[in-house]
């Protein structure tokens, strides 16, 4: 959150405070703003949170513990198929929505140690390629487990997915207040979503300020110094990437439960690039590059696709480049546009290791010493 | 004298070369202990082997009364084993405070559970970690640049950051691998004061070093290796007498005699 705070421009420098409240405001009224351009904006939004989940995961891999990790939506899919395995009529098994959110954890954290285990000592482009085949590996599973035992129902995917349901309380009924003001279930997903992110963005900062978060930070920037102060860099992969995959885990089941439905084309490796551009883009390694890169990254097509076709039919009277096209034709230029004017993505800023507070009270003490003398 | 280390028959090979053979060498408890050589004599490769970096080929390492387990670093630094490195490894991205910081890592427990629910023992361990950090930037002098990323630090001070850091790890032996290459005379006169300090403080120190007049003042007894083999161990004054040491230092090797 400080990271963030810090990242507002302008503000965040002078007056924390008001950023702070500034950002807060920003995330409530968020869907009111997107509702007047129509409710499928406000839909947009809730799968944006659900990117800036996935971001925040991956960045914690490949941010603060640097392992590259292109398979990162495996874990997404782990999550989401438990989730529709344990609350649909596909197996007829209904279970409750708090017990599967930690079991689609679960098993999306056991799935980052078993892809943990044989990369322990591969790093850069030969673990970017491994990874990348267990994503495949994963997504190919899914669309395959349909024979001889119907498992996952192949590429059809499953349907009918419970939606989320806290105590009784189901996120996918609109709330009816009065005759003409009803509360859309879309408002109530994104404010549980945004409760999850921000308990993302809590979990996470603890686990960055932390010997954990040091250690990582240390295998990354060497990780034979790391081992030489005791590190023991086994373990502390594992541990990124079952902490990391946990996080995919969560954003899968709230996908599944939210969509209603999941099946394996959700889950290609092109949706993995897309949450590694999103940590690229708004800066690797800290937390809000991941918030700020996977908002920007998340809307920015939709926006685009928007404005494309009714800009080309002024233009030149008739669509010529398919929006979906253009939107992966945007995204590259975005990208390439950011190596050139600001490489270390929106928001560079180094993340920090230590309390703030600590820090402060002994600079002082350090300080008034040497004044002393 | 209590011996601290000892090291038996130690080899250790590198496809046709032979990086150490038989190297035998033991050392004592609050002494500075030089090893020196000849370019390619086997000094690092010793350290490497030594602190779990390298697997030896034969030979066994008895640490404190007991055997140290080979090839795994994060138990020799546990078993009270700290290293720096010749080229100076750093945290890079990481501020000083932090590098020390995370030179703490093994003294402390924390777990993911403590971390996440931040309860009593992990917040106090937490203070105490930045705490003790910062008593240990103070020791080697640079507390100024506690918030300064390592990176951005002078050569010198890197230099002490990576001493700082390895005593993060609460060593009982400190193997320092020429700490004062690249360094000028007035650095390494703060640099022997450092050393001195710390053996003062209860540490051993091994020591590879080239600058002949510094091994000579600072150490009480040191090794010679050239080839893999050790060739003289004693205090300095006779070591720098001995004709194989200077043979070896010369060039004559064994023809010359």
């Amino acid at each position: 959150m400080n990271e963030l705070v810090a990242a507002v421009p302008w503000l965040g420098k002078r007056n924390p405070t008001a950023a702070r409240w500034l950002i807060i405001l920003i995330a409530i009224a968020a869907p009111f703003i997107a509702w007047q351009f129509g409710r499928s904006w406000v839909r947009i939004l809730d799968f944006a949170l659900l990117y800036m989940m996935l971001a925040l995961g991956l960045n914690l891999v490949v941010g603060f513990a640097g392992l590259l990790d292109l398979g990162y939506i495996a874990f997404y899919a782990v999550g989401a198929y438990t989730f529709a395995l344990l609350a649909s009529p596909h197996f007829g098994i209904h279970l409750p929505f708090w017990l599967i959110l930690p079991l689609g954890a679960a098993f999306a954290a056991l799935a980052g140690i078993m892809l943990g285990f044989p990369v322990l000592r591969l790093r850069g482009d030969y673990l970017a390629i491994v990874t990348l085949g267990f994503g495949e590996i994963v997504r190919i599973f899914m669309l395959n487990l349909n024979y001889p035992v119907n498992i996952t129902n192949g590429p059809q995917g499953i349907n009918m997915i419970d939606p989320i349901n806290l105590f009784g309380w189901d996120l996918s009924r609109n709330i009816r207040i009065s005759e003409d003001f009803t509360i859309n279930s879309l408002f109530l997903y994104y404010y549980f979503f945004l409760i999850a992110v921000a308990g993302s963005i809590l979990f996470i900062q603890r686990l960055q300020i932390s010997r954990i978060g040091r250690a990582w930070a240390a295998m990354r920037d060497d990780e034979l110094a790391a081992k030489a102060i005791g590190i023991n860099t086994r373990n502390m992969k594992l541990l990124a990437f079952a902490l990391g995959a946990t996080f995919g885990g969560v954003a899968g089941a709230l996908f599944g439960a939210f969509q209603g439905f999941v099946s394996p084309e959700s889950f290609s490796l092109m949706e993995s690039i897309a949450v590694l551009t999103m940590v690229v883009f708004g800066g690797m390694g800290n937390i809000a590059g991941a918030v700020v890169g996977a908002f920007v990254l998340a809307l920015l097509p939709e926006i685009l696709r928007d404005v494309a076709v009714p800009l080309q039919q002024t233009l030149f009277g008739h669509v010529l480049l398919d929006p979906e096209v253009l939107r992966m034709l945007l995204l590259s230029l975005a990208m390439i546009l950011m190596m050139l004017l600001r490489p270390s993505g929106m928001i560079p800023a180094r993340a920090r290791y230590c309390h703030d507070k600590h820090l402060s009270q002994h600079l002082n003490n350090t300080l008034k010493q040497e004044g002393a003398k | 004298m209590i011996t601290l280390l000892e090291a038996r028959n130690i080899g250790k090979r590198f496809g046709g070369l032979q990086a150490l053979s038989d190297v035998s060498l033991t050392i004592r408890k609050g002494e500075v202990y030089g090893l020196i050589g000849p370019n390619g004599a086997g000094k690092t490769t010793f350290f490497n082997v030594l602190t779990g970096a390298y697997t030896p080929d034969g030979g066994e390492f008895v640490f404190n009364g007991s055997l140290l387990p080979t090839g795994k670093p994060h138990k020799v630094v546990g078993r009270g084993i700290a290293r720096t490195f010749q080229n100076i490894r750093l945290f890079r991205d990481l501020t000083a405070l932090e590098n020390v910081m995370a030179g703490h890592h093994i003294r402390t427990k924390a777990g993911v559970w403590g971390v996440l629910t931040q309860n009593r023992f992990t917040r106090e361990e937490e203070r105490l970690t930045t705490e003790r950090a910062f008593e240990l930037l103070r020791y080697v002098g640079i507390q100024r640049f506690a918030d300064v990323v390592s990176k951005n630090l002078s050569y010198g001070d890197q230099r002490r950051l990576e001493i700082a850091r390895a005593l993060a790890t609460e060593p009982q032996l400190l193997a320092l691998d020429e700490p004062a290459a690249g360094m000028n005379a007035t650095e390494t006169g703060q640099l022997k004061q450092l050393i001195q300090q710390i053996r003062h403080d209860g540490i051993t120190v091994m020591l590879i070093e080239h600058d002949v007049k510094l091994v000579m003042g600072l150490c009480d007894r040191v090794a010679v290796l050239d080839f893999g083999k050790k060739i003289a161990e004693d205090v300095p004054a006779v070591v720098q007498k001995d004709d194989a040491v200077i043979a070896a230092y010369l060039g004559g090797g064994k023809h010359a005699h």
